[in-house]
């Protein structure tokens, strides 16, 4: 689904994270690793396609990406609707009802308030309501428990498991605090610095 | 992005991104109405600080209400793209496979739609209060009409450019306003000629060609520079 071969990424010509290579199979999860700071984000970024790898190879075969990032891409001058409305629209695929998605991400309640009167785990299960918006083959989270309650973390882990028995693809960064458990879990230590 | 994956269809994609544009410039409504406002007061301190000699004001109209356009749309400009960059949605743009040129494209028409539309509907206003002979006022509309879109087009691409700065909107008038001067300069001439009765067709056609140079090529170095912004 997702190939990556040496891939490496510098700022300012220092290299952010030893090389990376991995092939993501489907129904299969890589679990990102590390301390803070070592690079997880800018790795996701990279894989992404929002950065550009300095060095190695990207192979990207999946149909459909998503992505959850630490900016949650959410407008506080529309409501929680509204913004799903829309991204549902946007990326245009054939796509699922905004009304279910959000009760199953536990927001019916407060779906009409502007999403500025949110609390910052609400906003989070806004954002994570994109991945079960549309079609998606390969998602990627970065540091999707964070913000979240034990219920979130709880949703989260059930929206990844079906995502995965469907045949889909993730690819997950964490500080380390809360693992999924997921039998197809490839670890995946990310290491700041050049190669050793 | 994989790509043999196509995304959903651009037209949705576009009318979408207008949509909840527009949708949030009314919601902001005071972000939306503080360019027009600042364009009326500009305009309004001149009889007060020249003296309201109708000869004289009717001289410096199409000079000063250009400027004031000018002025109005690089306040509003920063707008563009600067929460769609610090809330992510910009990276969700990028990966969602459509490209970055037509949803520059998008932001840039409803950013006209909402900055520089109201500029030339009040422009008959201005003009009358600036005491235009009636003659040139509808070439004023016509050259605003004309000129504004480009003012956006061209605006976008200093915005991509100074997007990741975090006091972007100073270095942004620097970047910009030279490339306004030859507008300002054509805009202004149509509307002279028109008053002392000579041809001004020559400007209006200048204008459109700006128009047109400006559309197909501005959103493709906007994208590019949105591009850079986010790396």
């Amino acid at each position: 689904m997702l190939s990556a071969s040496q891939i490496s990424f510098e700022r300012y010509f220092a290299p952010v994270f030893q090389p990376v290579s991995f092939d993501l199979e489907a129904g299969r999860l890589l679990l990102i690793t590390g301390a803070n700071g070592c690079g997880k984000t800018t790795l996701i970024r990279v894989l992404a396609g929002i950065l550009h790898p300095t060095s190695g190879k990207l192979e990207n075969r999946a149909h459909g990406m998503a992505y959850v990032g630490h900016y949650l891409a959410i407008k506080d001058d529309l409501s929680v609707i509204e913004n799903l409305r829309f991204m549902r629209d946007f990326i245009g695929t054939s796509a699922r009802d905004v009304d279910d998605v959000i009760g199953e991400v536990g927001l019916g309640r407060v779906a009409e308030q502007l999403a500025r009167t949110l609390s910052a785990g609400q906003r989070k299960r806004c954002a994570l309501a994109r991945l079960l918006l549309t079609e998606n083959e390969l998602w990627l989270l970065d540091e999707p428990y964070s913000n979240l309650d034990q219920e979130g973390v709880e949703l989260v882990d059930s929206m990844l498991n079906r995502h995965l028995e469907d045949g889909g693809g993730c690819i997950l960064a964490t500080h380390g605090a809360h693992r999924p458990a997921w039998r197809g879990t490839h670890d995946f230590h990310l290491v700041s610095g050049a190669a050793a | 992005m994989n790509p043999e994956y196509t995304a959903g269809s651009l037209s949705g994609a576009f009318a979408a991104l207008v949509r909840r544009d527009l949708l949030l410039a009314f919601r902001r409504r005071t972000e939306l109405l503080f360019p027009v406002i600042f364009l009326l007061v500009v305009i309004s301190l001149f009889p007060l600080g020249i003296g309201p000699s109708p000869q004289l004001l009717a001289r410096i109209a199409p000079g000063v209400i250009w400027i004031a356009a000018l002025l109005a749309t690089v306040i509003s400009l920063d707008a563009l793209f600067r929460s769609d960059f610090e809330d992510g949605t910009l990276e969700q743009f990028v990966i969602s496979g459509h490209p970055l040129t037509l949803i520059a494209l998008a932001k840039i028409a409803t950013h006209w739609l909402v900055a520089g539309l109201p500029i030339v509907l009040l422009s008959p206003l201005l003009a009358l209060w600036m005491n235009l002979p009636l003659e040139s006022l509808s070439v004023m509309v016509v050259t605003l009409a004309l000129g504004t879109p480009i003012l956006s087009l061209i605006g976008s691409i200093g915005v991509g450019l100074t997007i990741s700065l975090k006091r972007g909107g100073q270095l942004l008038s620097l970047l910009v306003f030279p490339l306004y001067v030859p507008i300002l300069i054509i805009a202004t001439a149509a509307v002279m000629a028109a008053s002392d009765g000579l041809p001004y067709v020559q400007f209006l056609g200048l204008l459109t060609a700006g128009l047109i140079t400006s559309v197909t090529l501005a959103p493709f170095a906007a994208a590019a520079a949105l591009k850079i912004s986010l790396s």
